[in-house]
């Protein structure tokens, strides 16, 4: 019983901790531009990017293609998780500047 | 300028439909206005401290803090709103029966109002924080776009004002004996909206990681960013491309308030007098 109970926490543990294949992504945001502006990832593969703001200005990562609104307040960092993707080409950007913040995550 | 109006809109729309619906459901109950006032306040207060403490706010739980804080208002609102229904239902048909209706409106909704300021609150709070980070970057950032982008904001802030209270108004031109039914069934598809935008935060923040791919994708058809793709998000939760857990959530919420509607709504023998 005890086991089945150590058991069950590490399986609620897992998803946290263990699901991302690899460390996560570096990506800077400075003067509003994305870098790199293109991101490869494995398909089918959930990753995990950690989205540096070096602008004193707070951004919304956004993109509907990858299903995320994620704010990221100047001059911090924040983490992105992206789901398994199937290989294709997923366009993101910066809703606060999207001038100029634009990207893509390349998943094959 | 145009994206500055389209950013603010797009915000103001979300939580203002929300303001305009509530307002509706407490037609005729005294005191709603400063109920819903105060609602929006704490929202817009709460807001200028989610965007201050918004760093902090990312970092915590391991980098998930805010899509926890977002699902967890979220979960709030569906709360709040399934007991005003479910209440509403209860002495909505009681009230029916005993043919003093235009005396016990009144006392209706009031029981909930508290719940439903909550819900303007959570709504005014999550939209809002995203338009003071996006103008107080603007104001922050000084130069020559500064005046245009500020204009474009405050035309946003107008446009999408006028959006919600045309939303108030056509929903007013319904007569007040179907008013009810129609605000209920509203309710109804904003809490599932709700709950399955919840998931969708939860699945991003790392907690759920089950049902992730999209059951379909109509973004072809109508995209959940274009202005109407995102009216119908606000109001019935509509998704281009839902995954799994939001589709399940969606149906669970609507589920779970009809069943609960059902229960209590039930015309039982049990005389409620003591109201």
């Amino acid at each position: 019983m005890k086991r089945l109970f150590a058991a069950s926490l590490l399986l609620m543990a897992t998803p946290l901790s263990g699901a991302f294949a690899d460390d996560p992504i570096k990506v800077t945001l400075q003067n509003h531009k994305f870098s790199p502006a293109e991101i490869r990832v494995k398909a089918n593969t959930p990753a995990l990017i950690s989205l540096s703001n070096r602008d004193p200005q707070a951004e919304e990562f956004d993109s509907p293609a990858l299903k995320v609104e994620k704010v990221v307040a100047g001059n911090s960092s924040g983490s992105i998780r992206l789901r398994a993707l199937a290989p294709g080409r997923y366009p993101f950007m910066g809703e606060y500047h999207a001038n100029t913040a634009q990207g893509v995550v390349i998943a094959e | 300028m145009l994206s500055a109006l389209l950013i603010v809109f797009r915000e103001i729309i979300e939580a203002g439909l929300i303001v305009g619906i509530v307002l509706a459901a407490t037609t005729g109950v005294p005191r709603r206005g400063s109920f819903v006032a105060l609602g929006v306040l704490g929202g817009v207060l709460g807001a200028c401290l989610v965007a201050a403490f918004a760093g902090q706010l990312a970092s915590l739980f391991e980098g998930s803090g805010q899509e926890l804080f977002n699902a967890s208002l979220l979960l709030i609102a569906v709360a709040m709103l399934t007991w005003h229904n479910v209440w509403m239902a209860s002495h909505g048909r009681q009230m029916a029966r005993e043919l003093k209706a235009a005396g016990h409106e009144v006392i209706t909704g009031k029981r909930t109002l508290a719940a439903l300021a909550i819900v303007v609150g959570v709504a005014v709070l999550r939209e809002g924080s995203e338009v003071v980070l996006f103008l107080y970057g603007i104001i922050a950032q000084g130069g020559t776009t500064t005046s245009s982008l500020a204009l474009g904001g405050a035309l946003g802030l107008a446009a999408g004002a006028a959006m919600s209270a045309l939303m108030y108004f056509g929903l007013l031109t319904i007569p007040a004996h179907r008013l009810f039914s129609v605000t209920s069934g509203l309710i109804t598809l904003l809490a599932a909206g709700m709950a399955a935008q919840a998931a969708l935060f939860l699945q991003n923040g790392g907690y759920i990681n089950i049902l992730s791919a999209s059951i379909w994708n109509t973004s072809w058809l109508l995209p959940e960013d274009s202005v109407v793709g995102r009216l119908l998000h606000t109001l019935v939760g509509y998704s281009d491309a839902p995954d799994g857990a939001q589709v399940l959530a969606y149906i669970a919420a609507v589920a779970m308030m009809l069943v609960l509607m059902r229960m209590v709504g039930k015309p039982g023998p049990r005389p409620m007098a003591a109201e």
